[in-house]
């Protein structure tokens, strides 16, 4: 590797370098507030890297390819990360636990996320995915005197571990028939149906960290048992990175060609898309409710990934973005309203938000809307972005059932609306002595919901800036 | 910027309102009252100012604004008035102030919230009417369905969350598949041109292959029939109507079904000229069932409120038969239907309105002999029923007689059916007020007549539509290029 390669790899290289300052850090003493501050600063300083890696010529192949795809998401993941770390402040403030080691935790699975957007062979793919996953285990575990959350750190674990054994064997499949761990390679080949198996195992594999139905069936689970922040990094980062690898996995493939392919991914975005939308009608609790609606907008994705092309993969960039900030500002009201003890998650803690915390509830309406794709908001112009892609691509039957199934799903995100509009029941108001919303986390909420509106009144700048990242896919 | 100001003016106002009912509870009746008031001096000025310049020639626009927007999806803010869109946002500003001030009294919890739903859904109904961009359009389409949302299911009636969630899957589902024509059309036309847009403009006169054509109309003629409403998908309205407060109510009768007539009138039939015409016989057919089943059904309501919606269900069967009997009497006839049954309706529902805050009821069988007790509202309800049902002098007739004459020379047979309607039409109103205002008087009702603020809407509602029966002309002139537009064809259409 050249030096020119470090210059490519100095945002991960800084996040790395931060978990090693952290853990020092961490064996002089223990204080939160210099342990959030370093966090900050690393994340802070790899974003800077990113214009400097931007100008490097070396992509340092072949493990990894630092185009400007990559540095683009690379870039969404360090800003997510540090909005769920301001979120999470006060929320670790309330519990007994130490601090310092979920900082350590959430900066390792942002490097694995990063690892995995910039993959482009199996050994890194793998590598970033269980860096991500093994990380994971722990953050959701974190409240480890909630039995809840233990169960669910569990129940990931168990199942994050079986999916990864089948992306294995998928991979020593494809290893043992075409002789390459490139994505590259890889596409250049001529399939058979031994490389078939293997692409279809590995797509299992995707299935599980997308949480795709049918493979879903732990997130509602996870969701709800994982502290608020950390399942909004599961529902953004951790599904976003993972999305984003999918399209660099399938960049070379022409989907069209492979009809079972094809067949796979379309059934599994209806399945989603249905799936999603009428489970999430049935639930009275918020944080399993925005878990299904994740899988929903997963499903949308994914009908735009089977577009596939230029436009395509610029709409889906578009649609992460406006996902990524709509579920952390809907998971960070959520955060907020959490104290130590009472997770704020049934329907009943949201009854009469508008009267208690208004600002509050207007962030949560926003952020719903978004997700609902209504006028305004990012999540209506990604909407409308995946439909003009999906369009432009002919894939008419998928978009009536998405058309058809978000407007279902308009019917839960209202009816939270509507319950946080509503006179409080007697006991919630009694017992909804929130505590009072913090600085940093009331500093990141305004700034999603600005970023929020102005995506969705005047999007051309990030329209801009995604073009020319998505179209630098090297 | 004028067009610009259109919108921003109800939706600024709503914020205001929303934000002053810290101060007091009556701010934000103000705020919005002002606002709305504004909006029609604003709309008025441009009626004078078209009225005295010299009309466009056919395909341009009485006032244009056309700014970038998101340029890498071929979208611009592009907005534009006509004399239809005039029309109709007239009759929105104006409804508007009616919708504030029949409110007055009847909301009395969370004021500033209802008051910023109200003025976003006024926002977004004008939006509609002046967007000649179909990513602007729909982004307004799906504006105004929110706020009208919360209208109905917080501050309805007995079934309001039944009703709001029935009229937002309704309107929601076909809004999206709308959606999907207008994405389909925009890639249509960037296939046969090269150039992805979707600007309204450009794409009148898209080739479309006659399958094509079909689908397209039939996707955006399922967002507009459902709005209407057509009799298979019309089931929300006499819910939605029902149940919503009475500001709703005169919002969803009076604007919000105009949004479906409109969408017809300006994108349905010069966007797909050839399927709109083969579809015609259909949809007049369905118009004229329209016609004849609201008018059934209202005569067999008990409840005032869902018998005035069953008679919207009829009137706007005859903007349906208007619209496509596409001959230019026919056209006429439904623009002034379009805004005599705003102006009666709306009327209606604020007197129906006003009777069920005094009363608590809406029930004719708990009513009657209300005329010695309340001599006002029984006049004014009187008046409005004959309105309802086409007395000449009203502008209801004028509207009805020339779709009838229109649709004659297109198909004698369903004006003759539709004919039906207006007797039928007959027996609902006098109906209406021999149950509700006369018989035998119950003496324990003892309620307030019409006050100065009631009196003052309801003549100011009067006065407009003698206008529009006696004196149509002007409403006619504003609206004949649009109709010259429309049944010359495509040259005419696309400059």
């Amino acid at each position: 590797m050249t030096s020119g390669g470090f210059v490519a790899l100095a945002p991960m290289v800084a996040v790395a370098a931060t978990v090693v300052v952290l853990m020092i850090a961490i064996a002089i003493g223990r204080h939160p507030r210099v342990t959030i501050g370093l966090t900050l600063a690393g994340l802070a300083v790899a974003f800077a890297l990113l214009f400097a890696a931007g100008g490097s010529p070396d992509r340092a192949a072949p493990l990894l390819v630092v185009d400007e795809y990559a540095l683009f998401y690379t870039g969404l993941i360090l800003a997510a990360t540090a909005a769920i770390a301001l979120l999470s402040i006060r929320y670790l403030d309330e519990r007994p636990e130490p601090h310092d080691e979920y900082y350590l935790l959430l900066l390792l699975a942002a490097l694995g996320s990063i690892v995995l957007v910039s993959a482009a062979h199996f050994v890194s793919f793998f590598l970033g995915l269980e860096l991500l996953s093994v990380s994971l285990y722990g953050l959701i575990a974190y409240p480890r005197t909630r039995e809840q959350a233990v169960e669910a750190g569990v129940k990931y674990l168990v199942l994050a571990a079986a999916s990864a054994a089948f992306l294995l064997f998928g991979m020593a499949l494809v290893y043992a028939e075409l002789g390459t761990m490139t994505f590259a390679g890889l596409a250049a080949s001529a399939p058979d149906r031994v490389v078939l198996a293997g692409v279809g195992l590995i797509v299992v594999g995707f299935g599980f960290k997308l949480a795709l139905v049918p493979f879903h069936l732990w997130t509602p689970d996870v969701y709800e048992g994982a502290p608020a922040p950390v399942a909004a990094f599961l529902a953004t980062v951790s599904k976003g990175a993972m999305l984003a690898l999918l399209l660099r996995f399938f960049a070379g493939i022409d989907l069209r060609a492979h009809h079972a392919l094809f067949l796979v991914f379309a059934l599994l975005s209806i399945a989603s898309m249905v799936g999603g939308n009428l489970l999430a009608l049935l639930q009275l609790n918020v944080k399993r409710l925005l878990a299904y609606s994740s899988i929903a907008h997963l499903g949308y994705l994914l009908v735009a990934f089977l577009a596939s092309g230029a436009m395509a993969a610029t709409a889906v960039a578009f649609y992460l973005v406006a996902y990524f900030v709509t579920m952390i500002g809907a998971f960070g009201v959520v955060t907020v309203l959490s104290s130590g003890e009472h997770e704020a998650e049934t329907l009943d803690d949201y009854r009469g938000l508008l009267g208690r915390r208004p600002w509050l509830a207007t962030v949560f309406s926003a952020t719903l809307l978004s997700l609902a794709g209504i006028p305004l908001t990012a999540g209506f112009v990604g909407k409308f972005y995946l439909t003009v892609a999906a369009g432009g691509a002919a894939l008419w039957w998928l978009l009536v059932v998405m058309m058809v199934t978000s407007g279902i799903g308009l019917f839960y995100y209202l009816r939270v609306i509507v319950a946080m509009c509503l006179q409080p029941a007697g006991e919630a108001a009694a017992g909804a002595a929130a505590p009072r919303l913090p600085l940093a986390a009331g500093l990141t909420l305004a700034a999603l919901t600005v970023l929020l509106v102005w995506f969705g009144v005047y999007p051309a700048p990030l329209i801009a800036l995604i073009r020319s990242a998505v179209t630098g896919m090297a | 910027m004028i067009l610009a100001w259109l919108i921003l003016v109800p939706a600024i106002a709503g914020v205001l309102a929303w934000a002053a009912e810290r101060w007091s509870r009556a701010w934000p009746r103000w705020v919005a009252l002002a606002g709305t008031i504004v909006d029609l001096v604003l709309a008025v000025r441009l009626w004078i100012a078209a009225w005295s310049a010299a009309a466009p020639p056919p395909g341009h626009w009485l006032v244009e604004l056309n700014l970038p927007w998101i340029d890498a999806l071929g979208i611009r803010f592009h907005l534009g008035l006509d004399g239809l869109s005039l029309l109709l946002v007239l009759l929105t500003a104006f409804l508007g102030i009616m919708a504030v001030a029949c409110s007055w009294t009847e909301i009395q919890d969370r004021i500033g919230l209802f008051h910023l739903h109200l003025m976003w859904v006024l926002a977004g109904i004008i939006g509609v009417f002046l967007s000649l961009d179909l990513f602007l359009f729909y982004f307004f389409w799906e504006m105004m369905l929110v706020p009208m949302y919360f209208l109905i299911g917080m501050w309805g009636h007995e079934r309001r969350i039944y009703a709001a969630v029935k009229f937002f899957i309704f309107t929601q589902i076909s809004g999206l598949l709308m959606l999907v024509a207008i994405v389909a059309l925009s890639v249509v036309h960037g296939r046969a041109t090269g150039v992805y847009t979707f600007d309204y403009v450009q794409l009148l006169g898209t080739p479309l292959s006659p399958t094509t054509g079909w689908w397209l109309m039939l996707g955006f003629f399922g967002a507009f029939a459902v709005k209407l409403p057509v009799v298979p998908v019309h089931t929300w309205l006499p819910d939605a109507h029902t149940e919503a407060p009475t500001a709703g109510s005169v919002v969803l009768a009076s604007l919000l079904l105009k949004t479906g007539a409109y969408g017809l009138l300006r994108f349905v039939l010069p966007l797909f000229r050839d399927a709109a015409a083969s579809f015609a016989p259909v949809a007049i057919g369905l118009g004229v069932v329209g016609v004849l089943y609201g008018s059934v059904l209202a005569f067999g309501q008990t409840d005032l409120k869902r018998l005035v919606a069953y008679t919207s269900v009829s009137h706007m069967g005859f903007v349906l038969i208007g619209v496509f009997a596409g001959t230019a009497l026919a056209l006429q006839g439904a623009i002034l239907q379009i805004l005599c049954h705003g102006l009666s309706t709306g009327a209606l529902f604020i007197l129906v309105g006003a009777l069920q805050e005094r009363t608590h009821t809406r029930d004719i069988n708990e009513l009657g002999g209300l005329w010695p007790i309340v001599p006002r509202m029984g006049g004014m309800t009187m008046f409005f029923a004959l309105g309802a049902m086409g007395l000449p002098g009203l502008g209801n007739f004028v509207a009805e007689f020339l779709v009838l004459i229109g649709t004659y020379q297109v198909s004698p047979t369903a004006a003759a059916l539709a004919s039906i309607g207006l007797i039928i039409s007959t027996l609902y109103a006098l109906w209406m007020i021999q149950a509700a205002f006369q018989g035998r008087s119950r003496e324990t009702i003892r309620i307030r007549d019409l006050g100065a603020r009631e009196m003052a809407m309801t003549a100011a509602l009067v006065v407009a539509l003698v206008w529009l029966g006696v004196y149509p002309q002007p409403v006619i002139d504003a609206a004949v290029p649009v109709v010259a537009t429309l049944t010359t064809g495509p040259q005419g259409a696309a400059r």
